[in-house]
């Protein structure tokens, strides 16, 4: 796929966003949330193209873009994977689960599986330190989690996954 | 009267306030049952969302001449152990680990009948009591609630509810009978200190900044609670985020603000949602946006969500992320309250100071004075957490002792296991030893200690942690975390995480100890905000209280508490093991061998140290040596 064409598709919603904000560089950091809701990541071009919007230079949206944790600068998974490492899930267990996810899924902190099924990430804490060690996939999370659950919990996922699949 | 046709009607003036408090104070008594889940994210996660929906349709299929029923959303009761909790009133009926299946039995037994489903009670351990009221239970007994007051009693969502148990009483009073520095002074006499971990006087903080030159000004709410081990700030942004605007709105007019900016971190969703709604509400009823209460005074709030960068809970990082940009602190020479947001004089507060507001101004600072410590008034939120019996939120007054936090309220430790350290202040506090914990909790008392109050996590560690790795773990945090401006903390704390990580694997050296504690000295003398001038305090506390599980490490290459992977190993002990198989099965590399019946053995060359064989063991027959 051509760039110009990338533009092209991402234009209409970074005018959108940006419009939002009164394309005031101010608020870049929510702007490019609203971004990444809208399509998932901060695609390279749509940032190219929310620069030359608002009259600044790309370096700037680069700079919070690569800063802050929550922006991801290539597609996601179609199911995010939150593994707490606050210092209670991490004492109860928290880093030999997200060893064994990671070792599962093949990939490392803050990646996506080659099948683009499950984007794997590591949280400093999510605050809900009595289910530790806490595990959060899309909006649903999974307390007091067990090494013994994870495969089980992986493989439902997949499963589903495939069954949307065969009906599309 | 709906509670829609009372939404429409704006509030302009203090009459008509009090007007719709005694409207709803009324209706409230006049309720017969009231049934309230807990929808918070601890409750949430355990299903309470499926409870509320099992309890909406039963009570919709209840017969018309049934007594009414309110069914509404809290927040969090802080026994997030415990959770779904549903209390029921009439009789402050407190149901615990609720279920969809027991829904059913509630309605029937206790909203029909008015009678007492014993099974859902909490038991009391010691006495074996069951409880019905939360004041009965002893992780409630020993708190003073004054933050979490209306937690679990009034919906989030509605402002209603706020105006009925006396919310907007402070902003009232202060509109129409305090001038702005007789609302300053009223603070200052309360003596609050900031809940964000500095623990600054907040009335000498708002002070300053009304003071500071310039027109336009800014009062912003610090809610990027960041301390892994600490979600009081979450808790209350979610089960009372009128309190925060009403605090919000109160130092506004104290300092002379008009703008005000909630930044709430990005982990925080249900945070966010609560917030917007109530800021909507209140704009709707005229208690927030132009010419408030009809007094001419006028604010707007808007919220910002945070990005996921730990630094941010520093003031000026934060205004630096509220401009958007990256969000890096600069150094201090010139105090955010004379140029903060846009180089404006800015009042920054944490939320949980916020929330203490309202009440100090209701009721006097020298009422809010009369709690606590000499130079620590009032209570302080704790998240008590780790290993201890009863994980949740509590409220205690400033100066009791850690003891009393722990095993009064907390329960201990669970599994008669003994208690190695208590942690404070997140990663840049420290770890206070088990002989330490008659120490009364305040400000003060805490830095002494070599720790410091943060913004309130409070995490129990058992005889099975390992000190170093705990020291390990914060400083890796801080790595992570660190924005990199200044070399001190970008290199330095690099280098500590560098050595720490050595020593966990096995590789420690002679001298290391010391080389760690000089980087402290560096990174306290030389960094340039408080993450990194803090980063001694897990390090130093962990050296001096627990010096000689840094020797074992280092010497003796051996992990007694059996964490460090590589420096110790796990093994079946041949006399409790029963042959059943389970470990065989679970290991994930093939390491373990054996006859069915017959004990196993683990081939320590295939072992990864996964954990899985200890975990489904239930004959305690895997031994971490």
């Amino acid at each position: 796929m051509g760039t110009k064409t990338d533009r092209r598709d991402y234009r209409a919603t970074v005018r959108a966003v940006a419009e939002a904000y009164g394309r005031d560089p101010g608020f870049i950091i929510p702007m490019l949330q609203d971004l990444q809701t809208d399509l998932g990541y901060v695609p390279p071009e749509a940032a190219k193209e929310m620069a030359e919007l608002l009259h600044v230079p790309l370096t700037q949206i680069y700079s919070v873009a690569t800063f802050y944790k929550s922006f991801s600068l290539v597609p996601r998974g179609k199911h995010i994977i939150t593994i707490c490492m606050g210092t209670v899930c991490y004492l109860k267990g928290g880093r030999e689960i997200s060893a064994l996810i990671q070792s599962r899924l093949g990939v490392g902190p803050g990646n996506t599986t080659a099948d683009r099924l499950f984007t794997y990430q590591p949280v400093n804490c999510l605050g809900a330190c009595a289910l530790a060690p806490v595990m959060v996939i899309d909006d649903q999370y999974f307390d007091k989690v067990k090494l013994g659950h994870v495969p089980d919990i992986l493989e439902t996922y997949a499963k589903k996954d495939e069954r949307d699949r065969d009906r599309d | 009267m709906s509670v829609t046709e009372i939404a429409t009607k704006k509030v302009t003036c203090a009459a008509d306030l009090e007007r719709v408090r005694a409207e709803s104070s009324l209706r409230a008594s006049v309720e017969t049952v009231s049934v309230a889940v807990c929808t918070s994210t601890g409750c949430g996660a355990k299903g309470a969302e499926r409870v509320f929906a099992a309890l909406e349709e039963a009570l919709r299929g209840l017969p018309a001449e049934a007594r009414e029923v309110t069914l509404k959303r809290t927040g969090c009761h802080g026994f997030c152990e415990r959770g779904p909790i549903v209390v029921v009133q009439p009789g402050d009926i407190f149901y615990q680990n609720v279920r969809e299946e027991d829904v059913p039995e509630i309605v029937r037994e206790t909203v029909l009948n008015g009678r007492v489903v014993e099974s859902l009670l909490y038991e009391d351990s010691e006495t074996g009591r069951r409880c019905v009221s939360s004041t009965e239970i002893p992780f409630y007994r020993k708190q003073r609630r004054i933050v979490l007051e209306h937690h679990g009693l009034i919906d989030p969502t509605s402002i209603d509810d706020y105006i009925a148990v006396g919310g907007y009483r402070g902003l009232t009073k202060a509109l129409t009978e305090m001038t702005p520095e007789q609302v300053i002074a009223e603070v200052e006499l309360s003596g609050l200190r900031g809940r964000g971990g500095g623990g600054f006087p907040t009335g000498r903080k708002w002070r300053s900044c009304a003071q500071a030159a310039g027109e336009l000004r800014y009062v912003i709410c610090n809610g990027d609670e960041g301390d892994p081990g600490a979600f009081m700030d979450r808790s209350i942004m979610e089960a009372n985020p009128y309190g925060v605007i009403e605090g919000m709105t109160i130092g506004a007019y104290a300092i002379g603000a008009s703008e005000a900016f909630i930044y709430v971190r990005n982990e925080y969703p249900l945070a966010v949602v609560r917030l917007q709604q109530a800021i909507e509400n209140a704009r709707e009823w005229g208690l927030l946006g132009e010419n408030i209460l009809g007094t001419g005074f006028s604010l707007d709030i808007r919220i910002n969500r945070g990005g996921g960068a730990f630094v941010c809970g520093e003031s000026t990082a934060l205004m630096a992320s509220l401009q958007g940009e990256p969000g890096e602190p600069r150094a201090k020479y010139v105090h955010t309250v004379e140029s903060g947001l846009h180089g404006r004089p800015t009042c920054l507060n944490n939320v949980e100071t916020w929330v203490n507001v309202p009440t100090i101004v209701t009721r006097g600072g020298e009422w809010f004075a009369s709690i606590g410590t000499e130079r620590s008034k009032g209570t302080k939120v704790f998240s008590l957490v780790g290993n201890v019996c009863n994980t949740g939120l509590v409220e205690v007054p400033m100066g009791m002792t850690l003891r009393e936090i722990v095993y009064d309220i907390g329960g201990g430790v669970p599994e008669g296991k003994a208690l190695k350290a208590v942690q404070t202040g997140g990663p840049s506090g420290g770890c206070i030893p088990e002989k330490l914990l008659d120490s009364p909790v305040d400000f003060d008392q805490l830095s002494e200690l070599g720790s410091m109050m943060g913004s309130g996590g409070l995490i129990v560690m058992d005889e099975d942690t390992c000190m170093v790795n705990v020291a390990r773990y914060f400083v890796d945090f801080l790595r992570e975390e660190s924005c990199g401006k200044c070399t001190a903390c970008r290199e330095g704390v690099a280098q500590m995480s560098h050595i720490l990580n050595r020593i966990c694997a096995g590789e420690g050296r002679e001298g290391d100890v010391e080389l760690l504690l000089d980087l402290c000295e560096i990174a306290e003398e030389a960094a340039l905000c408080a993450l990194g001038t803090t980063v001694p305090n897990p390090v130093r506390s962990t050296i001096k209280h627990f010096g000689e599980e840094y020797d074992e490490h280092i010497r003796k290459k051996h992990c007694s508490a059996g964490q460090c992977r590589g420096l110790f190993e796990y093994r079946i002990v041949a006399d409790t093991c029963t042959g059943c198989g389970l470990c065989r099965k679970a290991c994930p590399q093939d390491a373990i061998s054996g006859e069915r019946k017959k004990p196993h053995v683990i081939d320590q060359a295939k072992c990864v140290q996964c954990g899985a064989c200890l975990e489904v063991c239930s004959f305690s027959a895997i031994a971490k040596v």
